[in-house]
């Protein structure tokens, strides 16, 4: 009796490794405390979605995927270290950071292991390094900023301009991108105002807005400093119209920040309100899953894995070492990979090419205004 | 000039809320010797606390009550039964690591229990401007100032117009002789407690709506009233007032005239000068005690 058991349990033991090999590997390292939490928590169930999918109709090429989460703390140095945990381990992709400071400081690690990284940094350094192996899942700077430059100027007709940003690699990568493409437009940059990451009182950086009586102001921070900026903004009666990005007018801020959110306009390369259908329905399947309507970042952490798929079922293997090559200058449409949600190109640095959205906060709800088509 | 004037006001704003807290640390050591490190937790707390109340069903009044009471409970009471005193025993150092320990573990609580993630907090002052010297004042700083300024009153008054103000001095000042003339010191050192939890519950529903609900927000505020108490004198409550405010007012303009990245650096700049030069703090006496 005692042998049978014995038996029975070596052979389970055997299915369940055999099983387990079978399953392609990610490793997603993300922001799930500290400042970036919103942001990683997003991420970390776009990703669990996408793979519950998958799963649920075979996997890719026949095998199932599996993930494991791992920790940032919004910090680069723990970010860093929880990588090199990762790609210990050997995954076939690595999935984050979503966060452009832990991404610059990881990204080297995941270049030298030969393993693609898939992530949610919008730095506009992070792709000019020459990094083969580091892929975006959204717009970085180069690509957005040019477009919030030429809106303030067209658009809101804005001769003068404030600019605040965060004082990290990504505040600080947007805020060179955008000074420059005003000036060259001819707005003229009348404040420019470096906050703090986790700044908690915005009192007397929008004073120092008010002084310079700005046409326009771009607010360029992470989403809990722009809820709180955008309620001091409110709170001493600033009226110029607020220019941001998807940070400024996230699903996040517009419930932290309430009605101080209204009227704020951002340049959004994703938006879980796109009209776009497969985009509705991706934000009804997570809504359904999780209980709360997910930002930009659900849907990154989402495409990331389907960028994974689309990939591989390109190669028609999975072969870690060619991932990278394949996915240079690959061109996913959403009619042959509905999961991709919109046509999306990748180009020899990683740096994506796809229509984007100009979205104004109305009555606490993200309306689209307009769209902007795909570049190529 | 105007933007002088807003950010005085601003800075006052911020600054009556680090006084509260700071008033709060101050009562803790004189009568009790205790260094709470866990200062800015206990005012992140409540704040949860009302959040949680208002979760299950209460209207935001109710939920400022019950966060009040309840922070009056665990952040009074609990925390002097089950920390200070039994931590007491062995001096003021093993206390105050004790406090930063309970610091740990309150942050950590709220990261999992809640979220760590921030969230949004009703103002109990409705947002808008008034103008005042035909300046827009916005309603929410003047209604933190006006609360604020109550709470300090009020209990300025308690401490120095009521017997038990007095019998909380005595306890303060000499427990020896305070208990020889039938002052019942255990329970003066009781109320402390409670007038602290009181306070720093306040800050809270003062504070939140405009830095917004996190684990991690108690930290700068902790370290600001601390900075606040020891530059006004930490044996004084209207130096931690004074401290407070200060502070307040130095941060705002230290973010506007010299860099919002050295802002933090000032207060502390501030903080050694005052240590170099006038260790017991700006109105405080020179320490009389021996621990």
């Amino acid at each position: 009796m005692k042998s049978t058991l014995l038996v029975g349990a070596l052979l389970t033991a055997m299915t369940a490794t055999s099983a387990l090999a079978q399953a392609i590997k990610l490793a997603d390292v993300a922001e799930l405390s500290g400042g970036g939490a919103t942001v990683g928590t997003n991420w970390k169930n776009g990703i669990d979605l996408a793979i519950e999918e998958i799963n649920a109709k075979g996997g890719v090429l026949g095998r199932k995927l599996e993930v494991t989460h791992a920790d940032s703390q919004s910090n680069p140095g723990v970010a860093r270290a929880q990588v090199q945990k990762a790609l210990d381990a050997e995954p076939y992709v690595l999935l984050g950071p979503g966060y452009s400071g832990s991404v610059k400081v990881t990204a080297p690690l995941a270049a030298e292991a030969g393993i693609a990284q898939i992530m949610g940094g919008e730095a506009a350094e992070l792709t000019q390094a020459g990094n083969k192996f580091l892929f975006r899942t959204s717009f970085g700077q180069q690509s957005s900023m040019p477009k919030v430059a030429k809106y303030i100027h067209d658009e809101m007709k804005a001769k003068t301009v404030a600019v605040v940003w965060v004082n990290n690699d990504f505040g600080r990568g947007g805020r060179d991108v955008v000074v420059k493409e005003l000036d060259r437009l001819g707005s003229k940059v009348v404040a420019d105002l470096s906050t703090e990451a986790g700044q908690a009182d915005f009192a007397a950086d929008v004073g120092k807005i008010k002084a310079a009586n700005p046409d326009a102001v771009f607010v360029y921070l992470n989403e809990e400093e722009s809820a709180r900026i955008l309620k001091e903004l409110k709170r001493q009666g600033v009226t110029a119209p607020l220019m941001g990005e998807t940070t400024l007018i996230g699903q996040k801020v517009i419930e932290l920040a309430g009605d101080a959110a209204n009227g704020a306009r951002g340049h959004v390369g994703l938006t879980t309100d796109a009209p776009v259908d497969l985009i509705k329905a991706f934000r009804e399947k997570f809504s359904k899953k999780y209980n709360y309507v997910p930002d930009h970042n659900g849907l990154k952490g989402y495409l990331a894995v389907y960028m994974v798929k689309a990939t591989t079922e390109k190669m028609g293997k999975v072969d870690p070492k060619k991932f990278a090559d394949t996915l240079h200058g690959l061109t996913i449409k959403a009619a042959d990979e509905p999961g991709i949600l919109m046509d999306v190109t990748f180009d020899q640095n990683g740096d994506i090419d796809r229509q984007s959205f100009l979205v104004e906060v109305v009555e606490g709800k993200q309306v689209v205004k307009q769209v902007l088509p795909k570049l190529k | 000039m105007s933007n002088l004037f807003d950010l005085l006001v601003a800075g006052l704003a911020t600054g009556a809320i680090y006084a509260l807290v700071a008033v709060g640390f101050t009562l803790l050591w004189q009568t009790s010797q205790t260094i709470n490190f866990a200062q800015g937790e206990f005012v992140m707390l409540p704040a949860f606390l009302m959040l949680a109340a208002m979760h299950v069903g209460a209207p935001f009044w109710l939920a400022i009550i019950l966060g009040i009471l309840l922070s009056m409970i665990l952040l009074g009471l609990a925390f002097k039964l089950l920390l200070v005193d039994p931590m007491m025993r062995h001096g003021v150092l093993p206390l105050a690591i004790a406090t930063m320990a309970l610091a740990i573990g309150i942050k950590e609580a709220v990261k999992q229990f809640f979220s760590a993630e921030a969230s949004p907090f009703p103002s109990i002052v409705p947002t808008g401007d008034i103008s005042i010297l035909g300046h827009a004042v916005s309603l929410q700083s003047l209604g933190v100032l006006v609360v604020a300024i109550l709470a300090v009153l009020g209990l300025t008054t308690l401490l120095n117009r009521t017997s038990l103000g007095h019998q909380m001095q005595a306890a303060a000042q000499n427990p020896t002789v305070a208990r020889i003339i039938g002052v019942p010191v255990e329970r003066m050192i009781l109320l402390t407690f409670l007038i602290n939890a009181f306070l720093v519950a306040l800050a809270s529903l003062l504070i939140t709506p405009i830095y917004l609900a996190k684990f991690s927000s108690g930290e700068v505020l902790g370290q600001a009233a601390f900075i606040a108490a020891i530059v006004g004198g930490f044996n004084q409550v209207r130096g931690a007032i004074a401290g407070g405010l200060l502070i307040g007012v130095l941060d705002n303009l230290a973010a506007t005239y010299v860099s919002t990245q050295y802002r933090a650096a000032v207060p502390m700049i501030f903080l050694i000068a005052v240590i170099l030069f006038r260790p017991q703090g700006l109105l405080g006496r020179a320490e009389e005690r021996t621990v």
